[in-house]
């Protein structure tokens, strides 16, 4: 397709990067972006790091484009609906736009506090969007008691890092056994519990927030474990929810196929239609595993490439580059590669749990399927390659720094 | 038995063919990794290249004098952080940067008074030796002002530079004497450094030999001995680099009419211009690394014990990853060369050349 109408649906990184694309991939004809929230598509990962920790205003955080997208942009005004049969996406404020080609790209939000007066209580945050951050960090900037972080994830943990930049006494209440475990296994999560709690974190684990608690304002939480916390700022920060309640009646779920083309329930292609980004749940076409959402920075600008091309070219691509991450928090840069969610076993390779940094591998039935590297991103890309190989698990590295002799963990 | 890639690395390394090694490389660029001997790999690829130099299965590391001196860590000095793996290398080399980025980026406006001072003395018609007139000048005064070395020792430098600069090159291109010349030289900068080190020790000022031995935690600091080392390495990795930039991109330019004309037309090219003369004829023009582990790369495996010759300028101009390799062409796009490395030593003073090279490039005052 290089002429006709592509409409964008979702403004952020991946929806810009599809709008991109499909521009240096040659398309001529008519293309709109979409999305829900007034400002123009901006970058998400210094929200919970250098945003809240007051080094970077939301104003400077514009997604920088390459090149005349000559777009029309439409913000400020969510999508409703999609008519597959019509080729039309309904607006929140009632138009209606007819489209040749589709990108799906409306991202997540943030999971909200299930108690709805009490999410409603001033001081309980939840943090996804700029006006999220503008809204958290005037409070952090009131001098809080005390922040609590209602859950140890990737999120939860930047949090509390940057409250802690702050100086301003934070308590992680997390359900599971480690921070970030879901991602990162018991074992690494509690290797970087255990460092957040030397830099002072009041890091709770196995611990839920049962009550948020106060008259208008939060002052109150009363946790699992017993414990009343005096409070003035609670995070909500209990992972997300795909943004597809729009495409309901539509047939479609944003699933999508690994050249990002939407899937209908029985698993056909639709035609002309794509995903990307945070709300595309895939299979990964080097993984055994269940189709999944890769709510990685990485992912939804290759996601993005592959879709632009697709869309115009008639030899589909497929995204197959790798998932990857990283994190930044309490001076440490976290990276992973591969799926490490997967593993049913981990090895320390390099460096020391103890401290300093460390590269951990993971693997299931003896295969390597990913790894993750604390302080170390230089090397991830030599895991990356053993992940793409499907070298067998444990690998032998032998490095300099490689533990003598290989401390296995166990289950992960 | 001899591999078939060992012809042409034996041309390559042979300095009649320094002028244009290039079609050398050509010859080595049908396989992407080759064996060279029996203990001894060659990679010409690109994305070969680059997967290895990010390799933690890729060592750096040389056998270790166990009389050396002990270093930081307790254990005997191996050499400057080039040469060494985490942790170690990353504790010197966090130590080396801190040190080095924030004054090197500071001194741009004296570096380019050095270049205006080297250049304006051959302003209006006439010949000028490049090399000898600013490539190998600028790189030495701007190491002596680093470490607040006084002008009058900057032959000195120069001297040392010259010849520790052969520790670079392969070392199967070295004769015996040469190696051994190599070692006097190395102790003899230590002697001529450590007084300077004292010194400043007695009486640090705000050069970077100061800052180095008073700033940063005390117990993961240098010794003296890594200090002087970690400085020799300063100086050749610098100086080399920049003399190599300056000349081999005049010579890009000269060759290439029409690149100098846009690039006199269009100042704010040279930063493209610098970029394609290090993919096109890289200063740095292979390093090495010993294999840990058995590598799978290219289909081969690289067996434990193994040494891996990466070949940077091969991988530079690899047809697979850029289209019409031999072509200087600043506006390529997407110029992902190889001339900084990658992984752990990736270049630390790689932000530096764009614009250390840049007045020299547009000022041109005479073809």
């Amino acid at each position: 397709m290089r002429s006709g109408r592509i409409v964008v649906v979702g403004a952020s990184l991946a929806g810009l990067h599809a709008a991109e694309s499909v521009r240096a991939n040659g398309f001529t004809g008519e293309l709109v972006l979409v999305g829900d929230e007034p400002h123009e598509p901006y970058d998400r990962p210094p929200l919970s790091k250098t945003v809240l920790s007051g080094w970077l205003g939301t104003d400077r955080l514009l997604l920088p484009t390459t090149r005349n997208l000559n777009a029309r942009l439409l913000l400020g005004v969510a999508a409703t609906g999609l008519d597959l049969s019509a080729r039309e996406v309904r607006l929140a404020d009632g138009r209606v736009l007819g489209f040749d080609g589709l990108v799906i790209a409306t991202g997540t939000r943030a999971r909200p506090w299930p108690v709805a007066h009490e999410a409603a209580l001033r001081g309980v945050h939840v943090l996804r969007g700029r006006d999220d951050a503008d809204r958290l960090r005037a409070d952090l900037a009131e001098g809080p008691r005390r922040v609590l972080v209602v859950g140890g994830g990737f999120t939860g943990s930047e949090v509390a890092s940057s409250c802690h930049d702050l100086g301003i006494p934070v308590t992680v209440a997390h359900r599971g056994a480690a921070p970030m475990a879901s991602a990162l296994g018991d074992l690494v999560g509690g290797v970087i519990g255990a460092r957040q709690r030397a830099h002072g974190i009041d890091l709770r684990v196995r611990t839920t927030v049962t009550a948020l608690e106060g008259e208008g304002r939060l002052r109150r939480a009363r946790l699992s474990d017993g414990d009343e916390l005096d409070v003035d700022i609670a995070v909500v920060a209990l992972g997300s929810v795909r943004n597809t309640e729009w495409l309901v009646g539509s047939g479609l779920t944003a699933d999508c196929d690994p050249a990002g083309r939407a899937l209908d329930r029985a698993g056909a292609i639709v035609p002309d239609v794509y995903v990307a980004g945070d709300v595309a749940r895939r299979r990964h076409p080097h993984f055994d595993a269940a189709p999944q959402a890769f709510e990685h920075w990485g992912n939804a600008v290759a996601q993005a490439d592959v879709v632009g091309h697709n869309l115009v070219h008639a030899n589909p691509r497929r995204a197959t580059a790798l998932p990857a991450f990283w994190s930044d928090q309490f001076g440490l840069n976290i990276k992973s590669v591969g799926l490490p969610h997967l593993a049913d076993d981990v090895v320390l390779t390099q460096g020391s749990f103890d401290r300093g940094p460390f590269v951990a591998a993971y693997g299931r039935d003896g295969i390597t399927v990913g790894a993750v590297a604390v302080d170390s991103p230089r090397v991830l890309d030599g895991y990356a390659a053993l992940v793409t190989e499907r070298a067998p698990f444990p690998p032998a590295i032998n490095a300099t720094d490689s533990p003598e002799p290989t401390v296995h963990g166990g289950q992960s | 038995m001899t591999y078939p890639a060992a012809v042409p690395y034996g041309r390559l390394l042979d300095h009649a063919n320094r002028h244009d090694p290039y079609p050398h490389f050509a010859e080595l660029a049908g396989e992407p990794v080759q064996r060279l001997d029996e203990r001894t790999w060659v990679v010409t690829g690109h994305a070969e290249i680059s997967a290895l130099l990010r390799d933690p299965r890729l060592s750096a590391q040389n056998e270790v004098d166990p009389r050396a001196p002990a270093g930081s860590d307790g254990k005997p000095v191996r050499g400057p952080f080039l040469v060494q793996d985490p942790p170690h290398h990353d504790t010197l080399r966090a130590q080396t940067m801190h040190q080095f980025v924030p004054r090197i980026l500071g001194m741009r406006p004296r570096i380019e008074a050095t270049v205006a001072r080297l250049l304006d003395r051959y302003v209006g018609p006439g010949e000028m030796d490049v090399v000898q007139a600013l490539a190998y000048p600028l790189p030495v005064a701007v190491i002596c002002e680093l470490l607040g070395v006084p002008e009058e020792e900057e032959p000195v430098f120069h001297s040392f530079a010259a010849r520790l600069t052969r520790a670079l090159d392969p070392v199967e291109t070295l004769t015996g004497q040469e190696v051994a010349d190599l070692a006097v030289t190395r102790a003899e900068w230590r002697a001529y450094l450590l007084p300077m080190i004292g010194r400043r020790q007695a009486a640090p000022g705000t050069d970077l030999i100061s800052g180095m031995l008073t700033e940063g935690d005390p117990a993961t600091r240098m010794t003296t001995v890594e200090l002087a080392v970690t400085l020799g390495l300063l100086l050749i990795a610098g100086h080399e680099t920049t003399v190599n930039l300056i000349a081999n991109g005049t010579l890009a330019l000269l060759r290439d009419p029409d690149v100098l004309d846009r690039l006199r037309a269009d100042p704010d090219l040279v930063d493209l211009v610098v970029e394609e003369v290090l993919r096109h004829d890289p200063p740095v023009q292979q390093t090495s690394r010993r294999a840990t582990a058995d590598v799978r790369v290219a289909g081969r495996v690289v067996p434990a014990g193994d040494t891996v010759v990466l070949l940077l300028p091969a991988g530079n101009r690899d047809p697979r990853r850029f289209p019409d390799p031999d072509r200087f062409w600043p506006e390529r796009p997407d110029n992902a060369h190889l001339a900084f490395g990658g992984g752990v030593h990736y270049c630390l003073g790689a932000r530096w050349p764009a614009w250390k090279a840049r007045p020299p490039s547009v000022r041109s005052p005479h073809g």
